[in-house]
């Protein structure tokens, strides 16, 4: 195709093929040694991603040093005319600077899919950086050199790739050419990879013979092994599906930006997390709990029939319901997990270790929540890939806490939904990014010691039973009161509760938050200690509609002592009197 | 208006829409998050893209910020020209930043080379008008693809106190969750387009029918030849050597800036597409056409640290 003989309908078909063309994100793992560069090099020129400019300078730097080498005495190859390695170097002159080693992103095409390579330098500072370039990635590629095999590195690397999410693994079995491209050693590494690959949680994993330097099977063919009928790498990364295991996927759509320009337009702009949505899809909005249906879905000039995740859009719901940024508005036949408290695998990136009585801020989709690690449950040894006891997670550490936060988050586990199952943890104080967190199926354990005391009423109530079985009771904390009172009642209501052995929780809260946060341990049957902060006449309507008129008692927070025995009397009494008439 | 649907199937979202959605999302979360945030508009056709990002994200609202354009005085006619008009339209409202002092001064980019012109009238400028209006965040238009050493440019850029880019102090960026926090008199630099190429902007241009300054499109324009260059002679203040006249030829810019430090390449392509199809046949990467970044080595990471954007 010449630029000359290419007329303008010719090219605006090619625009159009070129406009349908799918995005594919990977991630390059492997140290300097396994030949990465020289992949990732191979990869941008073999697919026309240099300039001759770009390239003419590769030549120079490359011919300079085998000028050197050469002078030396040294036998220097004739492929090393050009050195792939070199379209990548940005990084390894900050090498020399001693700066931060960090995620290079790289942009190719084919006629295909378009391109994004985050290349992520493999020895130091590996599981930041690999957990970094991996969080956006669709498919990982791991380096393996030939002639050395399986080493640590390569069951790091396919943990920390299994950990953020990859279902698609590539292995390249890089420097084919130093081997004599013998089937056998290509076949027992094979062997060697699965044993250490297995279990990691991929759905697939693609083995490929290749010489990155020479550039067999990475975008040709090799002729050199004939014995290999698989994909190339670029024919692998042309081809993988995209995305299959969200098909179906319920609805998250957390809440960006509130769009008024006038009275008359309310629009809830934001990207979808996951999931698809059509006008007239009912929907519902956490943490009010309110259920609206989608009204319209707008994008600029144009309405939209359907959209689906991770578009960015503008809702407008049926209803006026009060929505806020950090809302979320999802299916309401299947909500996210409520939580203000969870359990999460972190990936520590700070040279600050995680500390207990530190103040964190965590940000998990739009929404940012004061939080603390409430416990360190263990800290995985990369080496034997077991989970040993540690006290505080520091710089590159990865293991499971767990997190108790000031407000709620609406969360998926990480392993089935990665756009509601990550979360950043920021340090308060310093306001450094400190850990990359992905939210564990499991729940949190039980709090024990001081921690009990603040129970999350979820965390105990994660079953969903038709009808309530458990009470709320409503202790108004009043801003223009004193409030030790009221916390003195908690206490003893606690205590008197503890001692007829049901299952108390205690939970301060702002009153728009009551409704979800406590329903599900109200449904588990938990009598839920709510401290209210805010509330408004409505709000308490509100619970009640939501839990059921009965379930929802309020107590008498007392102006003074004296009056605590008889508010403690009188709310022992209600929850009595209801277990009756529900009995 | 109903959606023609065009590639946009829900199974399958194209990579300009994916990436249009990603930029979106940027702008949002930082219009959200930030207290004062500014556009910074530098008439070009990434800046074109950016400011119809943003005009995406909030609309049927208003852009929730100002645009910034610094004006290094040396910028060609016809770009201000363009910009006056397109904001007027659009109802934008414009911020100028010129360092005056230094114009004053008659700080010019042949009597004081294009490094030391380009931090007293470029990176100067844009601090101290950053400063001025106490923007604490700046939306560019800078793409990774764009050269090496923003290859690993975060989308969220942190400086400090002095407008300076520490690269120890960068933080790690996951997913689409990005850290706004910023103490008080720190800001961010934010890039929308980090991971859009040259050619996505082009098409993107051409899908959404977004105007651009006429200068990327060929015509007959008056240039001097300097060491194998091509720059345009746009007004009387660039000197020409003894015998040196313009010749009128048939040339347009692949990239937009100060005239006397962006080259020209001839050409025939009067239309987006034939724009584009000299793109797809280009040799040469979009900044060799500008002077400033072969200075010296490394200078992009020098300026970055300055300042600049």
């Amino acid at each position: 195709m010449e630029p000359a003989t290419l007329t303008d309908d010719a090219l605006i078909a090619y625009l159009k093929a070129h406009e349908q063309k799918e995005l594919l994100r990977f991630v390059t793992v492997g140290s300097v040694d396994d030949g990465k560069s020289t992949l990732i090099g191979r990869l941008l020129h073999d697919t026309r991603g240099v300039y001759d400019d770009q390239l003419a300078s590769v030549r120079k730097a490359s011919a300079r040093r085998n000028l050197a080498a050469r002078a030396e005495g040294a036998e220097v190859d004739p492929f090393e005319d050009i050195d792939f390695s070199l379209f990548t170097d940005g990084l390894q002159a900050e090498r020399e600077q001693g700066i931060t080693i960090d995620v290079a992103y790289r942009y190719f095409a084919t006629a295909r899919r378009k391109f994004i390579l985050a290349d992520t330098p493999g020895h130091v500072q590996y599981t930041r950086n690999m957990a970094t370039g991996a969080s956006t990635a669709d498919v990982a590629i791991i380096l393996v050199d030939a002639r050395l095999g399986v080493l640590a590195q390569t069951r790091r690397h396919a943990y920390i790739t299994g950990l953020l999410g990859i279902s698609e693994l590539v292995v390249a079995i890089n420097k084919m050419d130093l081997v004599d491209f013998e089937e056998s050693i290509f076949h027992r590494l094979v062997a060697d990879c699965r044993a250490v690959i297995d279990g990691r949680g991929f759905r697939n994993v693609t083995f490929i013979p290749v010489s990155a330097r020479r550039g067999d099977n990475v975008a040709r063919r090799s002729p050199k092994m004939p014995w290999y009928e698989g994909p190339t790498v670029l024919s692998f990364l042309e081809e993988v599906p995209l995305d299959a295991r969200l098909a179906g996927a319920p609805l998250r759509f957390p809440v960006q930006y509130v769009i008024r320009p006038d009275l008359h337009y309310r629009g809830y702009a934001g990207t979808l997390a996951v999931g698809t949505l059509r006008p007239g899809d009912p929907v519902l909005v956490l943490p009010s709990g309110r259920r609206s249906t989608v009204e319209a879905i707008d994008l600029y000039h144009t309405e939209r029939a359907s959209v689906s995740a991770p578009e960015s859009v503008t809702l407008r719901l049926a209803d006026e319901v009060d929505v806020a940024r950090g809302d979320m508005i999802v299916s309401p036949e299947a909500p996210p997990r409520v939580r203000d408290r969870l359990r999460a695998t972190l990936v520590w990136m700070h040279d600050r270790p995680s500390d207990p009585h530190r103040r964190y801020l965590v940000k998990h989709t739009t929404r940012t929540v004061p939080a603390q690690i409430e416990a360190v449950l263990g800290r995985v040894d990369l080496d034997k890939l077991d989970t040993a006891p540690a006290e505080a997670l520091a710089l590159n550490d990865i293991g499971p806490v767990v997190l108790r936060l000031e407000r709620p988050l609406f969360v998926d586990p990480y392993a089935a939904l990665r756009a509601t199952g990550a979360l950043i943890v920021i340090d308060a104080l310093t306001n450094d990014t400190v850990a990359a967190g992905m939210i564990d199926a499991a729940e949190a354990p039980p709090p024990t010691g001081e921690a009990a005391r603040y129970e999350s009423p979820l965390a105990a109530g994660a079953t969903k039973t038709p009808k309530p079985l458990g009470r709320l009771v409503w202790i108004r904390l009043a801003p223009e009161r004193d409030r030790a009172e009221a916390y003195a009642l908690t206490a003893a209501l606690e205590t008197a509760l503890d001692a007829r052995g049901e299952r108390v929780v205690v939970t301060e809260t702002e009153a728009s938050l009551v409704n979800w946060t406590t329903r599900l341990a109200v449904e588990a049957g938990a009598t839920v200690l709510a401290l209210v902060r805010q509330a408004a006449p409505d709000h308490l309507a509100e619970t009640r509609s939501t839990l059921g008129h009965g379930q929802v008692i309020v107590a008498a927070v007392p102006d003074a002592p004296e009056g605590r025995d008889a508010a403690v009397a009188a709310v022992l009494a209600a929850l009595a009197a209801r277990r009756d008439a529900q009995a | 208006m109903r959606d023609p649907g065009v590639g946009l199937s829900p199974e399958r979202i194209s990579h300009l829409r994916l990436l249009e959605a990603e930029s979106i999302h940027i702008v949002r979360e930082v219009a959200a998050e930030f207290a004062n945030p500014v556009m910074l508009y530098s008439i070009g056709k990434d800046s074109s893209v950016m400011v119809r990002l943003a005009e995406k994200a909030f609309a049927p609202g208003r852009l929730p910020f100002p645009l910034m354009h610094v004006n290094t005085t040396w910028k060609f006619a016809e770009m201000i020209t363009f910009r006056d008009r397109f904001c007027a339209e659009r109802g934008f409202e414009l911020r100028e930043e010129i360092n005056h002092a230094a114009l004053a001064e008659g700080v010019n980019p042949f009597d004081h080379g294009s490094s030391r012109y380009t931090g007293l009238m470029k990176t100067q400028a844009l601090l101290a008008g950053l400063k001025r209006w106490g923007f604490d965040a700046a939306f560019g238009g800078a793409r990774r693809d764009e050269e090496k050493s923003r290859a690993k440019e975060r989308v969220y850029s942190f400086r400090d106190k002095n407008g300076q880019w520490e690269p120890r102090a960068q933080r790690p960026e996951l997913w689409n969750l990005y850290n706004s926090r910023i103490h008080r008199g720190e800001s961010i630099r934010v890039f929308p387009l980090s991971n859009w190429t040259e050619l996505d902007i082009w098409q993107y241009i051409y899908l959404e029918s977004i105007p651009i300054v006429p200068l990327y499109f060929a015509a007959e324009r008056p240039v001097v030849t300097r060491n194998g260059q091509l720059i345009m002679v746009d007004d009387g203040r660039l000197p020409l050597a003894p015998g040196e006249t313009p010749a009128m030829k048939r040339v347009r810019f692949r990239t937009l800036g100060c005239y006397p430090l962006t080259a020209a390449i001839e050409s025939d392509a009067t239309t987006l597409p034939a724009i584009i199809r000299e793109m797809l046949f280009a040799r040469n990467s979009e900044r060799a056409g500008r002077l400033i970044d072969h200075d010296e080595e490394a200078s992009m990471e020098q300026k970055k640290r300055e300042g600049y954007f």
